[in-house]
């Protein structure tokens, strides 16, 4: 058995799906958060497999995975400021209940 | 023809990934849901282990499994009520949600299958890239070299310090 | 000549104006009072030594060696390049109307600016509100009419006849929290405005045919030899002739294009003049401050259209020599007109509204007198041209002098109304002189100098038609009449009763008399001006005295006498003469109080028929179908507004998934057509 490109391709693929379904049901921000960050990894390996299969003596998709990871990090620190931030404003991080500013 | 070591090992990193990604996303405490993110992300790191991307998975354990996750529990624990840490999923939005993303995996795993013949491409033989390559590219102002990004996310990250602290200090 | 000082005159009312305007606010009602005066007076220096060189000094740039007067731009600057050739230019041009306007303009506003230091404030000395604001406008007002009268193209003309009509706006409602000084304001400019309209179709029409604005080419080609006076070539002057001989038969509605174009340039002229049927401004005008009308309203800016027509007058020469009849409807209008208003002014009660037909009789004269002109000798070689500027002149001085003392009278008084003032001579002593010098002189009584100019005036209509002097001796027999009505309901009639309590009446500080005094000694002297040698239609010295018909001269002097005699034996001595006279005519005595229902015609007409059966129709389109249409748009976005306000609910996951599903459905759809193809 020959593992191609697919193989790879598949598991990533069901990690967005799972971020995608985490984000919209999800009611807490952080839970919204943490299927954020799966999305961005299956995107991760979409590069790093295309990268790895279609053009192997070059380095960009590994590159632009460590700069997104990078990002993410400091995403990630940001939004979870804010959160507690708003936590403690509201005693409450649900996204749904946050209507506060809109008016 | 692969080695079944290989092929073993690929099963492995494939199911957890796939495993833990809907565990994370299914389970109703936050906490728990910060445990498999986890350990999706460690399965991922594996990925790239076996991809051949030794510096690459280092970066992901490091930062994403290191930084990312323990910040996440520690504002699990800073934001939760005591004893109220499940939540319940309205019927109605887990309905949607499902459908978002059967339908965004139907898809994309229809483009992928049926209209990709790339993704069949078997895997080319390569060397790893060393650190000196990558630390060369990296800081290296050429062609398929990295400074202006590097520089540009050591300033978006001083930007986040701050910004983070800003945010997040007690008035 | 050097253009500093021409330019000079233009910038420093210009530079007063803004001075005032913007700074008045910041300083006293004294300053600004005195600063006003002195700029216009600087002014007034600087316009007589212009004057005076171009007069006098026998600078080759100015006479011929053969003593003809020359025009001569002192500078003419382009101002707005349009396209091809098509120029509009700013300039100074220095002839002799100009330089004698110029004269005529910075006298009286000196005057005024120097009487309204005394005439805007209370007998407690309080000044006026909005006194700076005041004399801003004044300096604004002599800006612009001295602008005009120097324009050296008939754009420029143009430019400065409006801002002449918009600072007559300004002074007109001067005291805008009196709602009849507003609408007398509105009234001015909407009725000018309307007539500039056609000055403005005029000048179209005219340069199109031409091709040319300025006047120094405009003009010469008036006669052939002409273009040495006005410095331009021989062959543009020709091709202007030419342009009007070919012109001259082509008919538009029975007349030719050149009459077509003169007579709605002087359809302008009759708006700011003041003709009939375009008069009725200029009695409501008088709801201005009294200065003002002695400026704007009978000395200088209802001249503006005689001016208008003495600056076209070659063209119009060139008009009647083909046969046009431009110059025969300025005579008929300003005919009509001077009876008109001197019918009118025998029956009103308030002086100031008595000067004003007064002044509309008199401007008429001066384009009756313009139209009898011909260049040939039935009419004495021009006399016309000049009587009219001479008597723009004189009319000038003796009509700024009275409206001037009617200030003083009515400052006294506290009222407009003249049967609240009888028997003022004795109280008043200088304000009664000089008004008597202004009455004699308007009633042409030898030696002051309304008896030299209109002399020349009907001389030059008896060398035209035997009709117009018979009909323009009546009017100036009737000017005589009803000038001296005036002045006698003004100081004699009956003693005036002091009322208890009231100071008797006085004559006023000298910032007041003194002017009255200045104008009165003008007006004395004036007559012996030798006016035909600084002002002629071609430039060239004219001996008026050959021209003297002492028939005629005998003739309106013992029209003029027999008048005063009748006023006189009616109005000195109380008696019931004038209420008899009154009862044996009553619907002429009716009609004439009522000035002929003039205005009453133009209420129906506007009102009534225009109002009624045009605006209303395009009010209510306006309101129901455009607004409708608009509104139905507004009413259609809110409802549609509403009714999905609902997806921008705030809610991120919606959003997302609203994307998602939008992104995966492009996929789809996507997917299908590279199937299907």
């Amino acid at each position: 058995m020959e593992l191609t490109m697919i193989y790879y391709l598949v598991p990533s693929l069901i990690m967005f799906s799972c971020g995608v379904y985490g984000f919209i049901t999800r009611k807490n921000m952080i839970a919204m958060l943490i299927s954020l960050e799966l999305m961005l990894n299956a995107v991760d390996i979409n590069f790093v497999v295309f990268n790895r299969y279609l053009f192997p003596g070059e380095m960009e998709g590994m590159f632009f995975t460590l700069f997104a990871i990078a990002i993410a990090a400091a995403e990630t620190a940001l939004a979870i400021a804010i959160i507690i931030n708003v936590f403690r404003a509201a005693k409450n991080i649900n996204a749904a209940e946050l209507t506060k500013m809109k008016h | 023809m692969e080695s079944v070591g290989s092929i073993i090992m690929y099963l492995v990193i494939a199911l957890s990934i796939i495993i833990f990604s809907v565990l994370t996303v299914t389970t109703r405490k936050i906490l728990r849901s910060a445990t498999f993110l986890l350990f999706t992300l460690f399965a991922t790191a594996a990925l790239y282990f076996k991809l051949d991307y030794e510096f690459l998975g280092a970066v992901q354990i490091a930062v994403y499994a290191g930084g990312i996750v323990v910040l996440f529990v520690f504002s699990i624990l800073l934001t939760s009520h005591p004893g109220n840490n499940s939540e319940r999923l309205v019927s109605k939005r887990r309905v949607l949600g499902l459908a978002a993303a059967v339908l965004t995996l139907a898809v994309t795993a229809y483009a992928l299958l049926y209209r990709c013949g790339q993704a069949l491409v078997e895997l080319p033989e390569m060397s790893n890239p060393t650190m000196k390559e990558i630390g060369k590219a990296l800081m290296g102002t050429g062609e398929y070299q990295y400074l202006l990004p590097f520089e540009a996310v050591s300033v978006l990250l001083l930007a986040c310090i701050i910004g983070g602290v800003v945010v997040a200090r007690k008035r | 000549m050097e253009a500093t000082i021409p330019v000079l005159i233009l910038a420093i009312p210009l530079f007063m104006f803004l001075f005032l305007g913007i700074l008045g606010k910041f300083m006293s009602h004294k300053w600004a009072g005195i600063l006003g005066t002195a700029g216009m007076g600087v002014t007034l220096c600087l316009a007589y030594f212009t004057a005076f060189t171009y007069f006098f000094s026998g600078n080759p740039d100015f006479i011929a060696a053969d003593g003809q007067r020359l025009q001569n731009l002192v500078f003419n600057l382009d101002w707005l390049h349009l396209y091809g050739n098509l120029t509009i230019k700013l300039g100074f041009l220095l002839d002799p109307i100009s330089a004698m306007m110029l004269v005529v303009i910075t006298t009286i506003s000196f005057m005024v600016h120097l009487y309204s230091n005394g005439y805007m404030r209370d007998h407690h000395g309080v000044w006026e509100t909005g006194f700076q604001r005041f004399y801003a406008f004044l300096s604004l007002f002599s800006f612009s009419m001295l602008g005009l009268v120097v324009a050296t193209n008939i754009f420029q003309m143009y430019i400065f006849w409006e801002l002449v009509g918009a600072s007559s706006y300004l002074l007109i409602g001067f005291y805008y929290t009196r709602p009849s000084a507003v609408s007398a304001s509105k009234k001015a400019f909407i009725v000018t405005r309307f007539a500039d309209l056609g000055f403005l179709i005029g000048i179209l029409v005219l340069s199109y045919y031409t091709g040319f604005f300025d006047f120094t080419e405009l003009t010469s080609a008036a006669v052939p030899g002409m273009e040495n006076v006005y410095s331009v070539s021989e062959g543009t002057a020709q091709g202007i002739f030419n342009v009007f001989q070919t012109k001259a038969a082509a008919g538009f509605m029975g007349c030719s294009v050149m009459t077509w174009a003169l007579v709605l340039i002087f359809i302008g002229g009759m708006g700011k003049s003041a003709m009939m049927p375009l008069h009725i401004w200029l009695p409501d005008a008088m709801e201005g401050p009294t200065p003002v009308s002695a400026l704007i309203h009978a000395a200088t800016m209802v001249v503006a259209g005689v001016y208008l027509v003495a600056r076209l007058f070659p063209l119009f020469i060139v008009n009647e020599m083909h046969g046009g009849a431009a110059l025969e409807i300025v005579t008929w209008v300003g005919a009509i007109t001077a009876l008109y208003a001197a019918i009118v002014a025998c029956t009103q009660i308030d002086i100031k509204r008595v000067l004003a037909f007064s002044t509309i009789s008199q401007i008429a004269f001066m384009m009756v007198s313009l139209g009898v002109c011909t260049i040939d000798e039935a009419g004495h070689h021009g006399l016309g041209y000049m009587a009219s500027m001479f008597h723009l002149f004189t009319h000038a001085m003796f009509k700024a002098l009275l409206f001037l003392g009617a200030g003083a009278l009515i400052h006294a008084i506290g009222s407009n109304d003249y049967t609240a003032m009888h028997g003022l001579r004795k109280y008043m002593p200088v304000t009664h002189i000089t008004f008597l010098i202004g009455c004699l002189a308007i009633a042409g009584i030898i030696p002051f100098s309304g008896f030299f100019s209109k002399d020349e005036i009907l001389s030059s209509c008896l060398g035209n038609s035997t009709v117009v002097y018979i009909w323009m001796s009546l009017v100036a027999g009737l000017t005589a009449f009803y000038m001296f009505r005036l002045y006698y309901l003004i100081f004699w009639w009956k003693e005036h009763k002091v009322h208890e309590g009231h100071h008797a009446p006085h004559d006023q500080p000298w910032t007041m008399t003194l002017p009255l005094v200045i104008l009165a000694a003008v007006s004395v002297v004036a007559g012996f001006i030798p006016f035909g040698n600084l002002v002629s239609w071609n430039g060239e010295p004219y001996d008026f005295m050959a021209h003297f018909d002492w028939s005629v001269a005998t003739v309106s002097l013992i029209i003029a006498i027999a008048a005063i005699a009748l006023a006189t034996k009616m109005y000195m001595k109380e008696n019931p003469l004038p209420a008899k006279m009154k009862n044996a005519m009553p619907a002429l005595w009716r009609w004439a109080h009522h000035r002929f229902y003039w205005d009453e015609l133009y209420y129906f007409i506007t009102h009534k028929i225009i109002f009624n059966g045009i605006c209303r129709p395009i009010a209510w389109f306006d309101r129901h179908i455009i607004d409708g249409t608009m509104d139905a748009c507004a009413t259609v976005t809110q409802k549609v507004s509403y009714a999905i306000r609902g997806l921008q609910s705030g809610n991120l996951q919606m959003y997302v998934w609203v994307y998602l599903f939008g992104a995966m459905l492009l996929g789809i759809i996507t997917a299908i057509v590279l199937i299907l193809v």
